[in-house]
């Protein structure tokens, strides 16, 4: 690594990012005080604007990062606390891919990728990041290019072909780690299984980062993910009050530093300040929805580009999303952190992510999601090209109503590609599904 | 106190209609008309001229429903088709416990609760299969009158086999069918069959059970609904006026 790209870099992080984050989170701010209200919906978080700094600060560290400390392309579910004490930046295509998709520039992205031959029918998130580093085109700006590619596998099988392509176009070393799907619970032998492949991508980050990983490093590490994942599930929490202090469609846009930053002592930080601002509402009777009437719990990704469309739909119809599968995934396998020695805790908390379960294990998370949140129903979102997550949704719902006496629809929809959403009948369904809960 | 006048407006994809109720729940005027692109207009102009001869002695309250329904002028409430079908079907037939609604654009099978409520609902995702406007253009690529489908069922020794769920592959087989010579009452009765085995899925995803009672512009096509009650095992008749009842549902709910 050129240390006059070590220079830059540092220079470009530490001082000019931070800088014009700053400038625009103080304009966004005078733009919020000045901001009408807009009622049903409760005032805007005042961590909103630190978040979308701290967002811009990530990508923007980014743009210098390749050639001054090393880079690592990884899944959302990969073991990062490996990463984290060498050095590396660390850049999460799905949340590249999920920020293009809210800019609605995932399209063009798409596109490109189903140009040099993706089928349209894979995941929109692979061809949104495909898409962008064959166009070499993204709205960050610039994303560096890796020395490592990390894809676990307990999220999807796709994330495997979806590597495999970034491998042979960038030409980075990649790593998998192999999470066998839980049908029932975690056991020793899956643990092992897994333990070892961590213990071979710590080597391999070791050998492309130059330097050792010190336990005591991995050890700060973890405990900084477990600290951040706490606090997370703690700020999910708090929409448990009625009403619930904060809008739950921000919570998608909220869960960005439990993804990109997890393990580093900034995510705890804003956590903790966020937690603070929602218990400070809680506290004053703030409303995310005023007047909150119905209570809902979302299943899936987001629709990314639908998400104020949806809000105001919501809103208008005094209705909240109080809690999401997909946010508090995050949150879930918390306590595993702290599981055994740092290898085997890493290798029983990403095994036991809410993706790689059975049904069975979803059925009972929903619906306890929904009882612990006091919701009056569930708005399954059918994925178009999320299929790992959307199997299964349809007798999801039917157990629901059936065992649980929870209400749910099924709303046909995709993540990051509008060509795939027909937002009509979507909102369409949702509306009636609200009418009919009274 | 004078009741004013509740008026619903179901403004659909293939017909605009309307539905006037007066204080004692009577139905005073009615109107249906092929969809113009402009809902805003359609409605001013249309409802003006159904409700004037009535001269209301309060203002209507206005309740809109269907694709349109967010452009309905005025319109105090704007409940879904599907709140509205539910309301509207529940009104003229309380025996019925499910409610199957064949629009031009979407078809839905409604299962009623308390008080005329949705208690669950499934509709046809974004394929046109299951829809009036399939049948309406392979009809309509046969050459054949809505009024003959009738006669031509019942005439019809057997059914052809149209085995694709696409409307547009649909087309295509039919093409397909008459090259190859069969003849025009068998792939009719094919179509309506193949419509059929559609909607009982449908039905069937909202646990069914009791009188199903079918609006929307296709409960006309009595063969059709005759072969959905020998899928489904379940007595199938048409409202009166099919077509109106999403229109006096969202009337119903444009006031007490």
């Amino acid at each position: 690594m050129g240390l006059l790209r070590r220079i830059r870099h540092e220079a470009e992080a530490r001082l000019v990012g931070p800088a014009i984050a700053g400038l625009n989170a103080a304009r966004r701010l005078r733009r919020l005080e000045a901001k009408a209200p807009r009622p049903p919906l409760g005032p805007p978080l005042r961590n909103g604007v630190r978040l979308r700094a701290i967002v811009e600060r990530y990508y923007f560290a980014g743009r210098t990062a390749d050639g001054a400390r090393p880079v690592a392309w990884v899944t959302s579910g990969a073991p990062v606390e490996v990463l984290r004490p060498l050095g590396y930046y660390v850049v999460y295509p799905e949340n590249h891919a999920a920020v293009c998709g809210a800019m609605r520039t995932a399209r063009d992205l798409c596109e490109a990728a189903e140009r040099a031959g993706h089928s349209r029918d894979l995941c929109s998130y692979a061809r949104t990041d495909i898409g962008a580093l064959l166009a070499g085109r993204t709205p960050v700006g610039r994303l560096p290019k890796p020395d490592l590619l990390v894809c676990c596998t307990n999220i999807c099988q796709t994330v495997a072909g979806w590597y495999r392509t970034l491998a042979r176009e960038t030409g980075a070393r990649l790593v998998f780690v192999d999470t066998p799907f839980l049908q029932g619970d975690l056991l020793p032998h899956h643990t092992a299984y897994v333990r070892r492949q961590v213990e071979t991508l710590a080597a391999e980050a070791e050998r492309v980062a130059g330097r050792e990983l010190r336990m005591p490093d991995l050890e700060r590490s973890l405990r900084s993910a477990q600290d951040a994942a706490f606090l997370w599930g703690e700020c999910l929490a708090t929409a448990r009050a009625r009403p619930a202090p904060w809008v739950g469609i921000e919570a998608f846009f909220h869960m960005a530093p439990i993804v990109v930053l997890r393990g580093l002592d900034e995510a705890q930080a804003y956590y903790r300040d966020l937690l603070g601002e929602l218990r400070e509402r809680s506290a004053a009777g703030v409303a995310g929805i005023e007047g909150e009437r119905v209570r809902l719990v979302w299943d899936n990704l987001p629709i990314w580009s639908e998400l104020r469309r949806l809000g105001d739909l919501l809103a208008a119809r005094r209705a909240n999303l109080v809690a999401a599968t997909y946010t508090h995934a995050w949150s879930e396998c918390a306590d595993l952190f702290s599981a055994g020695d740092p290898f085997d805790a890493i290798a029983a908390t990403y095994t036991s992510v809410l993706l790689n379960r059975d049904l069975a294990h979803r059925a009972r998370g929903l619906a306890d999601l929904a009882r612990r949140y006091g919701a009056h129903g569930v708005l399954f979102h059918s994925d178009r090209s999320c299929k790992p997550y959307s199997l299964g949704q349809h007798g999801l719902r039917d157990l629901l109503a059936r065992e649980h006496g929870i209400p749910g629809v099924v709303v046909e929809a995709d993540h990051s590609d509008p060509r795939s959403v027909a937002w009509e009948a979507a909102a369409g369904r949702i509306e009636a599904f609200i009418e009919g809960l009274g | 106190m004078i009741r004013p006048l509740r008026v619903g407006v179901d403004a659909g994809s293939t017909t605009w209609k309307a539905v006037a109720i007066d204080g004692e729940g009577r139905i005073v005027a009615a109107m249906l008309l092929r969809s113009e692109p402009r809902v805003e207009e359609q409605s001013e102009r249309a409802l003006a001229e159904m409700l004037g001869p009535l001269v209301p002695e309060a203002p209507p309250r206005v309740a809109a429903t269907g694709y349109g329904r967010r452009r309905v002028p005025g319109a105090v409430a704007r409940p879904t088709e599907i709140a509205a079908h539910a309301f509207g079907a529940a009104w003229l037939a309380p025996d019925a416990s499910l409610v199957l609604d064949v629009g031009g654009q979407d078809a839905k099978a409604i299962r009623l609760g308390p008080g005329g409520r949705a208690a669950e609902f499934a509709m046809n995702d974004r394929c046109a299969a299951g829809t009036g406007r399939f049948l309406e253009n392979t009809l309509s690529r046969l050459g054949i009158p809505w009024d003959a489908v009738d006669d031509m069922v019942r005439g019809a020794p057997r059914a052809a086999q149209i085995s694709s769920t696409c409307a547009v592959f649909a087309e295509t087989e039919i093409v397909g069918l008459i090259a190859d010579g069969a003849p025009v009452p068998d792939v009719v009765r094919g179509l309506v069959e193949s419509l059929a085995d559609r909607l009982a899925a449908l039905i069937a995803q909202v646990h069914p059970g009791g009188a199903i009672v079918a609006t929307g512009g296709v409960a006309r096509c009595r063969p059709l609904l005759a072969a959905v009650a020998a899928r489904t095992g379940q007595t199938v008749r048409p409202a009166p006026e099919p077509q109106l009842v999403g229109a006096l549902g969202a009337a119903l709910l444009a006031g007490p």
